[in-house]
């Protein structure tokens, strides 16, 4: 390798708050040779944040390097000073940042924003800046840069905005980018499109990019080499393809196989992590993975292993042997997965030609200004004991329809039918009681609990509301649920704060079992949390099921976690359901060009799978205020012709059985070769 | 550690450490505070002088004494002088404190009920009621708070009682729209749609999870009401509109011993003065450290 652009060597960095000191990274070394990639990847906690920012000299407050050195093009970045890395950030190394909407400047125009790194550090006038601007514009893919210099950033869409951070970060044509998580705020198609921009920039202009991310498929599609992060140290690091192929890191093999991607063929069980990465506040003794490794042993608890090996450098006393390649084919096949409630189950709850429509307009006496279609028309059963899995982009109304069904909003037309029973005509008093029968599980139980409470109080508030039972059969009631969630019973005295994502959805299912309901609606229930906790959840919930035989709907944007928990999805788009089958028959038989191009689009944590048929979706989703005529889908559908504008296609079964499409030209064998 | 099942999952076992009550951190803050700790120790001494005092140091507070006017302070058997009708200072500060601090107290923390009710039920149910309801509270506070007191209590010969409804009446107006936003922003949380789906009704809301998830403001609000209330008392006394003699409070005494600035009676009015300074001073720090025990409980993870 030639003289490495970027080196950081044995990187201590701690953060000081009132109470306590956390050592954030604990010894992190890494290079970077001119015009690589490499892709730092790690659960939150782990440092891979704090990498990018030690680099850049941007800690937290409070935050400081305590020992190593960073070099960059030949230059010790510690050494130099604040002074120093001003000159640097934006000039030499631009980052782009989570966040586009937090990361731009709100009451300035996108155009000065993106002159304002030139004006700093380059010595050219106003004009010429703002013209390099512009064509820095253009070059990210922005339609019409003129008009949009004038802009600011709320009039942009999130992947638009994302844009514009990027031309930020490169109109000083860096050689170096640092990108910490940047699509994770985006939808998978908007994700991909960004990433494949991001790439194509790269081998243009050559620069070297360290992209920080949790997830494993963007990193595998998208870098030369990884570095696996764990608890502030470098677990494994290693070329993207050799690492995917043969882990050696005992944590990187758990955490690859923990993905739900990993698990869909057959099996009944995801490989779980257990526990918690541990606290960086306390001082570590030996390997930080040991507590949860399955093969630890005590050298691992009390000497800590070093990062060895050149090309494929692992730190781990018991790697995995060599031989052992391929983690797919680890998959324990197990009994069959349990067979789909599909013809045989009753229907449970029936939707028909259900609308929402929220109305554009700010209080009682201000004037409507037309409304926002979130779910236009919608038909679907679940049935009996299935799970049932709502999937689709942001703003497609999979979260409306399921705050229809929990009873949190009202439908503007169209029923919701529950055994027999439709909610909207029921009376008051029978709906109060009714709903023990629905309970909704939401993504975030830190903001779904109320901070003053304690988990005893919250988990028995359900029980004080419906008057069941006295307080000492409440208590006994709530900590069964403890015992059935796997939290310990003296949970009750804490507060919902001090407890881990994992284990805040763990407490969140709890309460939603506590009435004993017979459908929960699990609103993205995993998406806030790592790769290894979600896993615990996700087997948690099929565990749930099939003890107190469970009927779910569960709605969540990832592809992946439906295809392993769902029996059956419905695939939605800006309102509709477009399809809705069988899950295995959905994904391997896509009728709908969106579904198709949804699964062309996710990122696969697999580097070998890159195949040139995908064919990735383009465009962005319209606006649900004036959507398309006809065929929603048709602005950005391949296959889109004149009767799409013209007519709302009909849901039919062109391969018979429960299988539905709502399209023109469904994906059958003849229009599939068309369109290829 | 308590009792842990065989069913916990692995590697959370930890989860079962209590911790300290919500109150016991607060004060842990609150008591970091040196301003608020001194504030609180004023408030006590204070609370102590007014009380304690008389009893310790009993005077006539009712019969007036001309012959022992305007004595200067360091007098035989008066530490601080007389007044201009001869009762003895420090007992008329212990009897004037007692007026206005109860007065006070009673009209500030009745105002902050109110005002926190009329605000989280306005907040909570929205639409048109909020509507309605925040008009009123419009329309009261554009009425000159003054201007009301001063034209209530003429027409009325006010008591104590009567001095903390109309204090009280005029008071209440900011709790409750600084509740009623935080009701606002509050209602919409989901721990609120939760105990909704679970079949729980808009009294629930209010009062189990709107109030107390608000009770941070509310409180460093009662003290500043408290320190407000305090000084319409002052005020209105001033103008001669409070309580009749012989009954008095330390806004009162201000108005008395005015007269006198002239003739170098200061005795008359720096006590007083120092009084009303230092009782309001420590219900605004009193105030400020609360405000920074609550936000800090809620930061801290």
């Amino acid at each position: 390798m030639s003289e490495p652009l970027l080196s950081v060597d044995d990187l201590h960095v701690e953060i000081a708050s009132r109470e306590r000191t956390v050592h954030a990274l604990a010894g992190v070394s890494l290079d970077l040779a001119p015009g690589e990639a490499l892709g730092v990847v790690g659960e939150s906690g782990s440092g891979k944040t704090m990498t990018a920012l030690g680099v850049l000299g941007l800690l937290p407050s409070g935050g400081s390097i305590t020992r190593g050195s960073v070099r960059f093009d030949g230059e010790d970045l510690v050494a130099g000073g604040e002074k120093r890395l001003q000159d640097v950030r934006g000039n030499t190394i631009g980052v782009v940042f989570q966040d586009p909407l937090t990361s731009l400047n709100p009451t300035m125009t996108i155009g000065a924003q993106v002159a304002e790194p030139l004006l700093l550090h380059r010595d050219i006038s106003k004009k010429e800046a703002f013209a390099r601007a512009q064509e820095m514009l253009g070059l990210v893919g922005m339609p019409q840069p003129a008009e949009r210099m004038r802009n600011y950033p709320h009039q942009l869409s999130g992947g638009m905005r994302q844009r514009v951070a990027i031309a930020m970060a490169l109109v000083c044509e860096p050689k170096l980018l640092i990108a910490d998580e940047p699509t994770t705020a985006l939808d998978v198609t908007t994700q991909h499109q960004i990433l494949e921009l991001v790439d194509d920039l790269r081998s243009r202009l050559g620069m070297a990019m360290i992209l920080v991310t949790h997830d494993l498929g963007v990193i595998a599609n998208r870098v030369d080499r990884v570095a696996v992060m764990y608890a502030g140290k470098i677990a494994e690091r290693a070329g993207v393809r050799s690492l995917f192929r043969a882990p050696r890191h005992r944590y990187t093999e758990a955490l690859f196989s923990a993905l739900p991607e990993k698990a869909v063929v057959g099996a009944t069980e995801l490989r779980t992590i257990p526990g918690l990465p541990p606290n960086l506040a306390l001082p570590q003794h030996g390997c930080r993975f040991a507590a949860r490794c399955a093969f630890a042993t005590d050298a691992c608890r009390e000497t800590e292993p070093e990062l060895l090996g050149d090309d494929h450098a692992f730190a781990c006393f018991h790697p995995v042997p060599p031989q052992q390649a391929d983690p797919l084919a680890d998959v324990v096949p197990g009994e069959e997965r349990h067979a789909p409630a599909l013809a045989s189950g009753t229907p449970l709850l029936e939707i028909a030609g259900l609308r929402k429509d929220f109305p554009l307009s700010g209080g009682p006496f201000a004037r409507s200004r037309g409304t926002v279609s979130a779910v236009g028309g919608v038909n679907l059963t679940v049935r009996k004991g299935e799970t049932f899995g709502v999937v689709g982009e942001s703003g497609c109304g999979k979260t409306t329809i399921g705050r229809m069904v929990a009873g949190l909003e009202d439908p503007t037309s169209g029923s919701i039918t529950f055994e027999g029973q439709d909610l909207a005509t029921m009376s008051r008093s029978r709906r109060r009681a009714h709903r023990r029968r629905i309970q909704l599980m939401f993504q975030d139980s830190t903001a779904a609990m109320d901070p003053r409470m304690r988990v005893g109080a919250i988990l028995r508030e359900p029980l004080v509301i419906q008057g069941v039972g006295d307080r000492a059969e409440q208590e006994r009631i709530v900590a069964e649920l403890l015992d059935a969630v796997g939290l310990p019973r003296g949970a009750v005295d804490r507060c919902p704060h001090e407890f881990s994502g994992g284990q805040r959805q763990r407490l969140g299912l709890a309460r939603a079992l506590t009435l004993s309901p017979e459908l929960i609606v699990a609103d993205e229930p995993v998406s806030a949390l790592d790769v290894s906790v979600q896993a615990q959840i996700l087997n948690l919930m099929r565990d749930l099921q099939r003890d107190r035989g469970l009927t779910y709907l569960f709605i969540s944007h990832d592809l992946a976690v439906i295809r392993y928990l769902a029996d059956t999805v419905g695939v939605m788009y800006l309102g509709k359901l477009v399809e809705c089958g069988p899950a295995d028959e959905v994904y391997e038989h896509p009728l709908h060009p969106y579904t198709r191009g949804l699964l062309d689009t996710v990122n696969v944590p697999d580097p070998e799978r890159l195949d040139d048929t995908r064919k990735p979706l383009g465009g962005e989703t319209p606006s649900a205020a004036a959507p398309p005529s006809g065929c929603r889908f048709r602005t950005r559908c391949p296959l889109a012709q004149d009767i799409c504008a013209r007519a709302e296609p009909a849901v039919t079964t062109p391969l018979g059985g429960t299988h539905q499409v709502a399209c023109h030209f469904p994906l059958v064998e003849g229009t599939r070769a068309a369109a290829a | 550690m308590s009792v842990i099942s065989p069913a916990v999952a692995p590697g959370h076992e930890e989860a079962a450490q209590a911790t300290p009550s919500l109150a016991r951190r607060t004060v842990q803050v609150f008591t970091r505070n040196k301003l608020a700790l001194a504030g609180v120790v004023v408030l006590a001494l204070l609370l102590l002088f007014c009380y304690v005092g008389p009893l310790v140091h009993p005077t006539d507070q009712v019969h007036t004494d001309l012959s022992q006017a305007n004595l200067a302070p360091g007098s035989a058997g008066h530490l601080l002088g007389t007044t201009d009708l001869g009762y003895d200072l420090v007992g008329r500060l212990m009897v004037a404190g007692q007026s206005s601090l109860e007065v006070g107290l009673a009209a500030g923390v009745l105002a902050t009920v109110f005002g926190t009710v009329w605000g989280a039920v306005s907040g909570y149910f929205g639409g048109w009621v909020d509507a309605a309801m925040m008009r009123v509270t419009d329309a009261a506070l554009a009425i000159p708070a003054m201007f009301l007191l001063v034209v209530v209590s003429a027409i009325i010969t006010p008591s104590k009682t009567v001095l903390i409804l109309i204090i009280a009446a005029v008071a209440w107006l900011s709790p409750a729209r600084l509740v009623r936003g935080e009701a606002l922003s509050l209602r919409d949380r989901e721990y609120v749609q939760a105990m909704r789906m679970m079949g729980g009704g808009g009294a629930r809301a209010v009062f189990r999870h709107i109030v107390p998830n608000a009770i941070g403001t509310v409180i460093v609000n009662a003290t500043f009401q408290v320190a407000d209330a305090i000084l319409y008392v002052s005020y209105l006394a001033f103008l001669g509109l409070s309580i009749p003699p012989p009954a008095t409070d330390w806004g009162s005494m201000l108005s008395s011993g005015i007269t006198y600035t002239q003739n170098g009676y200061w005795w008359l009015i720096f006590p007083a003065g120092i009084a009303i300074v230092l009782v309001v001073g420590a219900f605004n720090f009193i105030g400020d450290g609360l405000r920074d025990a609550f936000e800090v409980r809620l930061q801290k993870k």
